[in-house]
């Protein structure tokens, strides 16, 4: 078990930035997610801690060494690969036993070390097979098991789930969460499923373009999310965005006008920003209601989605561009053609500036 | 019997047919020998293809002959060198040239592609001079460096074609399990290797195991010669008579190791070839 730090963080290949300036500090058994759309730089962070890759600029520590110029092996880490990687031609066995033998253990340290992983990952039964004789979710438990028999320090896993099938992955899933909570080791996650991240994560790191665009608990990134980007990234169905003009600003908050729906009074703190000016209103799909529709400020239903335990339906402004979802309960009984007003709830709306910076709230209704 | 199914039969007789034309092509000459290499010394001139007695003089008479049985070892001794060598060589440049990233890469390949085009008759003179310098000639030790210069490139390119082909992963993970590369080549990549490996090995026994130009250049003496170079200078009672049915038996009996071999890695030398053929 270790803590990382990352400073100043920079990965450049040839002529491209990969990561830039990542500063980052994981503590010790803390599970963190790096989370983001393809391409934004989370594999190659992992990479760089695993040490698969050198690090361009800048500093990484694991525990209290400073490990830039250490190979693999010696950093202390285990990584479970997207496609596992099993040693084809070893039983799974020898695949958890390999880099044991090559760290020239004695024969009874060997064999207790896979035992006690196979134990714990249920392999016992399968010790003596091939993994072409494996099913999807045992082969992922033996990659797991070969990363953890020689009990790193921190185990690093490259997307593990995405070849499973749905169901197998909400599995697979809950035994890596009982995993951590089990061997308490810091554990870093690398995902772009906003599930999988929000299900998994003490610490959840999004990252975009190369840069980290916010860290937080996962309660955090949804109930506060300081950019547009991560607000759109996490939940699902995503957030509803609308375009807004600030009335009004003051210290008990600030007034926009939205299309579509009205004047709205909300508490955040817009006086760094000039009146007039475009803001984008934030809500989450479950963080409005539907009225009848009265006067100008109307939606039309074009689509409703029946899940059994909840309801999505679909709502297309007047001169329609956006689409926007509500969220609610089942049964519903709005129908498709239907017009309908949007209620937001004040409480739980998101205000954006011209930047895509999430305004915060002002100290007074911070306090209340 | 309606056209249709006449017409089915009709193309079925040809396809026959033409396998049949094919497979005459192909194997009668190696048949003829075998014949030929089964007949006594008497019949020699008389055209059968039908063998009505078999008699085994012509293999008693080679395999009684000390210098005959010398150049059997001669050739495999050099052969098996051949492919270790080549084998060897092969797996750890092509671990460089399919995995490690390295400017001039492609360079690389492509010269070694490049001197693989040479003919034999080229580089002769210049390799006699080479082997002279080394004192190898006269030796089995200088056919072993002269074949595994014509092998190395082919066994090369193939296994490095097949090398890219593993998943990079594979690789990762040997690394985080702490090993070196030494070990990734031997514990993790040989034994995913070995239809490449088998394809390309038999390949470079055949070469070595067939090649003559080279064998009479750099030997001398009959203690050092392989089996194409003994076969051809086996020589009858005067120099007017040439004796086809000792030469008959020595190339049958050289030649069937070489087609059970083949029988044998049939198999892994298709997917062999395949697995390199598509660049990965």
């Amino acid at each position: 078990m270790a803590s990382v730090t990352l400073e100043k963080l920079n990965k450049i290949f040839g002529s491209t930035h990969i990561i830039k300036d990542v500063d980052l500090a994981i503590g010790n058994g803390e599970f963190v997610v790096f989370v983001g759309p393809s391409g934004c730089g989370k594999s190659t962070l992992l990479r760089l801690i695993a040490g698969l890759e050198s690090i361009s600029d800048g500093t990484m520590q694991i525990g209290d060494d400073v490990v830039n110029e250490l190979p693999p092996r010696e950093r202390g880490v285990g990584m479970v690969f997207q496609s596992y990687a099993l040693y084809p031609h070893m039983t799974v066995y020898e695949n958890m036993a390999f880099g044991l033998k090559l760290a020239k253990m004695a024969k009874e340290t060997v064999d207790d070390r896979v035992m006690a992983t196979a134990r714990i990952l249920q392999l016992e039964e399968l010790l003596q097979r091939k993994p072409k004789e494996l099913s999807g979710g045992q082969r992922q438990r033996v990659a797991m098991g070969r990363a953890m028999a020689r009990e790193p320090k921190i185990l690093l896993f490259d997307e593990p789930l995405s070849n499973l099938d749905a169901s197998l992955r909400v599995q697979m899933r809950n035994e890596i969460a009982r995993l951590h909570h089990r061997l308490g080791s810091t554990m870093i996650y690398v995902t772009h499923d906003q599930v999988e991240a929000m299900t998994l994560a003490d610490k959840i790191v999004v990252l975009r373009d190369g840069r980290i665009e916010q860290v937080g608990s996962p309660h955090d990134l949804y109930q506060r999310p300081e950019t547009r980007f991560v607000a759109g990234f996490i939940g699902s169905p995503t957030m509803n965005f609308m375009p807004a003009e600030l009335v009004e600003a003051s210290g008990q908050g600030c007034r926009v006008q939205v299309t579509g729906v009205g004047e709205l009074s909300l508490p955040q703190d817009a006086s760094n920003t000039t009146r007039g000016s475009q803001l984008t209103l934030g809500v989450r799909p479950e963080h409005m209601r539907l009225e009848e529709a009265q006067g100008d400020n109307a939606f039309e239903i074009v689509n409703v989605e029946y899940l059994g335990n909840e309801v999505y339906v679909y709502l297309e402004p007047k001169d329609g561009d956006i689409l926007l979802v509500h969220r609610t309960e089942a049964p519903s009984d709005w129908q498709v053609g239907h017009k309908v007003a949007l209620a937001p709830e004040i409480e739980h709306i998101h205000l954006f500036d011209g930047d895509d910076k999430a305004l915060g709230l002002t100290q007074r209704s911070e306090a209340a | 019997m309606n056209q249709y199914q006449l017409m089915k039969l009709l193309k079925r007789v040809g396809l026959y047919a033409l396998i049949a034309v094919v497979l005459v092509y192909a194997v009668f000459p190696f048949y003829y020998a075998v014949i030929t290499s089964l007949k006594p010394s008497s019949d020699l001139f008389q055209v059968d293809f039908w063998l009505s007695s078999v008699n085994f003089n012509n293999y008693v008479q080679i395999l009684s002959q000390g210098s005959f049985l010398r150049a059997i070892m001669n050739s495999i001794i050099v052969a098996l060198s051949v492919v270790f060598i080549a084998l060897l060589l092969g797996i750890t440049a092509a671990y460089a040239l399919g995995r490690v990233r390295f400017r001039g890469r492609t360079t690389v390949l492509l010269t070694i592609l490049g001197v693989s085009m040479f003919p034999q008759v080229a580089v002769l003179s210049g390799l006699f001079e080479v082997i002279r310098t080394l004192n190898l000639y006269n030796n089995p030790a200088g056919l072993v460096l002269s074949y595994t210069i014509f092998t190395l490139p082919f066994t090369v390119w193939v296994l490095t074609t097949f090398m890219r082909q593993l998943p990079q992963e594979l690789e990762e993970a040997a690394i985080m399990d702490g090993a070196t590369p030494w070990v990734t080549i031997t514990r993790v990549f040989l034994p995913l290797m070995w239809p490449a490996m088998a394809t390309t090995g038999l390949l470079a026994f055949i070469a070595a195991w067939n090649e003559f130009l080279f064998a009479l250049t750099f030997t001398l003496t009959d203690d050092q010669r392989t089996v194409p170079v003994a076969i051809a200078l086996i020589s009858g009672g005067s120099q007017h008579e040439l004796p086809w049915g000792p030469i008959m038996a020595a190339s049958v009996t050289v030649t069937v190791p070489l087609v059970i071999l083949v029988m044998i890695f049939q198999r892994r030398i298709v997917s062999g070839l395949t697995a390199g053929a598509v660049k990965g």
